[in-house]
């Protein structure tokens, strides 16, 4: 017990002599070089975390899209082999009066085309301009509630729930809007707010006033037909009863989870009536392989630079050791500890990998994450955000600490470990 | 306090083995103030590295304060120079960025000293060499003179038993190297053992008794009455 005393009393004065000789030397220091230094790590730091933080944006941003505008927390979909979500009216009322539950959109969908232009089109020779959409019936207000959509009304207005016969046309059905796509899919020339198209679903056909054109990242919005529900029944020939997407949003106040949401779905029966889905696993599985590739691109990138700042550091630390060798010997001749002097370049390294880390944390979450999500980087399919959560963002932060520590302590002690005398007098 | 029996010392190189040291044996007494003369490459400042535990005799026996040097491990002489050895170089040798006080503080510290502890000592002891003003001062802003006073003080300030000066005033003008030699003087005065390399013939007056060294072998010695 007395030895260990003894023991952890000797490891502190090591260290407390080691720490007086590093502030001492970072003192001393040429401030310039210093700040270099400091500079190549906030750099590193920012290169490990803002690569791979905005490669995994670029997904991310398309899933918060997805989320907000089409999903929801949690979305019921129609199961495989079904026609529709079984008992919807009493499912939707049932959500309605859950607690935690802040909004509820059910859609009502059937696959169908929208032609445009077909009043000036002379030469019957040519195809008709149509595109393939999704016709889609809606709450007006319920959706809008839920997805916002009015707000990416881009032409036009938003549908009125107490107006009859108006369409709002997703934008990649325009050929204006979806040219950057080239030939994916089949679109509409010209057609802007206040002209007719003909809408076809189930074999019926009728036109409606284009109200507005909808613009969103989302695939799912931006490739359909939106109806009030109304006009939609009126369109398709069999009596609705039962919709076919339920989305559903959490109250930002409730400590439900998605996860939790869906269990109590499945849980009271719901599965049986449609496929219950959180906003993450309707995620395709394509854009989470896409996700995950990314994320290992900007890690391979980051790991990169962290080791550039590792040879940084070893250069720095070498130079400085082989420079004051001299006065090395001096301190080991008149009984400083080895490890004491060792110490005290750990300390060096540690002092600038902190100091540029914290700059650079200062930066991640000081500028670069809030200017992301107020300007984010405008991709075809997704709003692009810098995706740095903090565990992720602190786990980086210790690992360039570590590999600095490494870094420092391998020159110092080569150049401590040798000859005291020779040392001393330059031999 | 020091006894040495029959030390060798060489140094091989790739193709050459020098012989420095050819069987010294020598025996300095406590409160003796010992100096070691002799032509330069006779081996007097690598004597003293022996004796002081900087470096390894390629053979003999080197014992202080009856403890034989060679059983010692790398810590245990670092533990012994930091406790019980002192060292004058001839270059002063001052770690530059620190002050003239932290020079004299640091091996303080080491020995596991308080900051407030070590502070007072290095106070005291820089008073005795005059220079209590001069603490904050970085090496730099000193004179030749007074950069060995400090390295005097950093050498004295654990109370060393033996107190080791190699060619301590070779850098100095010969004011500044009386006022080291006064002070070596007033400390051998007052018990402390100091064993001096020098060549210099009137500093050397000062030493109770000196052996002459010649190609790695003590040819005489005298025992003289300090002036």
């Amino acid at each position: 017990m007395k030895e260990d005393t003894t023991r952890i009393k000797k490891i502190g004065n090591i260290i407390r002599v080691g720490w007086f000789l590093a502030y001492r030397q970072i003192k001393g220091s040429n401030k310039s070089t210093t700040m270099l230094i400091v500079f190549i790590m906030m750099l590193t730091f920012l290169n490990l975390v803002v690569v791979s933080g905005i490669l995994v944006g670029l997904i991310e941003g398309g899933n918060i899209a997805n989320k907000e505008q089409y999903t929801g927390d949690v979305i019921i979909k129609t199961i495989a082999g079904e026609k529709d979500i079984k008992n919807t009216h009493s499912l939707q009322n049932t959500l309605e009066k859950m607690p935690g539950i802040l909004n509820v959109s059910t859609r009502y969908i059937e696959n169908g085309q929208v032609e445009a232009n077909y009043k000036t089109r002379r030469d019957f020779s040519i195809l008709p301009d149509v595109a393939v959409t999704q016709v889609t019936g809606i709450d007006v207000l319920g959706e809008d509630n839920l997805s916002n959509l009015s707000k990416y009304v881009v032409e036009g207005e938003y549908l009125n729930e107490n107006e009859n016969g108006y369409v709002l046309l997703g934008a990649n059905l325009l050929y204006r809007y979806s040219s950057d796509f080239g030939d994916t899919f089949a679109s509409l020339e010209g057609v802007f707010p206040g002209e007719e198209v003909k809408i076809t679903v189930d074999g019926n056909t009728k036109t409606f006033i284009v109200k507005g054109i909808v613009d969103s990242k989302v695939g799912e919005v931006s490739l359909r037909s939106f109806l009030t529900k109304e006009d939609f029944w009126r369109m398709v020939d069999r009596p609705i009863v039962n919709g076919n997407e339920v989305a559903i949003k959490i109250s930002p106040d409730s400590s439900l989870f998605a996860d939790q949401l869906k269990n109590n779905l499945v849980q009271v029966g719901f599965s049986e009536n449609g496929k219950i889905q959180t906003n993450i696993e309707a995620i395709p599985d394509f854009l989470n392989q896409i996700s995950l590739a990314f994320g290992l691109l900007g890690n391979v990138i980051g790991l990169i630079g962290i080791v550039v700042a590792s040879i940084t550091i070893f250069i720095v630390i070498f130079i400085n050791a082989v420079t004051r060798r001299k006065y090395i010997g001096i301190m080991k001749g008149i009984g400083i500890k080895e490890k004491a002097i060792e110490i005290s370049y750990v300390i060096q390294s540690i002092f600038y990998a902190t100091l540029g880390g914290l700059l650079g944390l200062l930066i991640v979450y000081g500028l670069l994450v809030p200017f992301f999500l107020a300007h984010p980087l405008d991709f075809p399919f997704s709003d692009g955000i810098l995706v740095a959560p903090p565990g992720g963002t602190m786990f980086k932060f210790f690992l360039l600490l570590l590999v600095t520590i490494i870094a420092g302590y391998i020159p110092a002690r080569r150049i401590v470990k040798k000859n005291t005398l020779d040392s001393i007098l330059g031999r | 306090m020091i006894s040495i029996k029959n030390l060798h010392k060489s140094y091989k190189t790739k193709d050459l083995e020098t012989t420095v040291l050819r069987g010294i044996d020598l025996e300095v007494k406590g409160g003796e103030f010992l100096g070691i003369m002799g032509k330069s490459g006779a081996g007097k400042s690598t004597l003293m590295y022996q004796i002081g535990l900087l470096d390894h005799p390629t053979s003999g026996e080197i014992i202080l304060n009856g403890i034989s040097a060679e059983k010692l491990t790398t810590e245990e002489r670092t533990n012994l120079r930091l406790s019980t050895l002192g060292y004058v170089f001839q270059d002063y040798a001052l770690i530059p960025e620190l002050s003239a006080g932290e020079n004299v503080m640091i091996s303080l510290l080491m020995q596991g000293k308080s900051f407030s502890e070590a502070k007072n000592i290095t106070m005291d002891v820089l008073s005795r060499v005059g220079l209590s003003h001069r603490i904050d001062n970085k090496p730099g802003q000193l004179s030749g003179g007074e950069q060995q006073r400090v390295s005097i003080a950093r050498a004295v300030a654990h109370n060393p038993t033996i107190l080791f000066a190699d060619e301590p005033t070779a850098n100095l003008d010969s004011i500044s190297g009386q006022s080291v030699i006064e002070l070596f003087k007033d400390l051998n005065s007052k018990g402390q053992t100091i064993v001096m390399v020098t060549h210099e013939e009137e500093y050397s007056r000062y030493c109770n008794r000196i052996v002459y060294l010649e190609d790695g072998k003590i040819v005489r010695q005298t025992v003289q009455k300090q002036g």
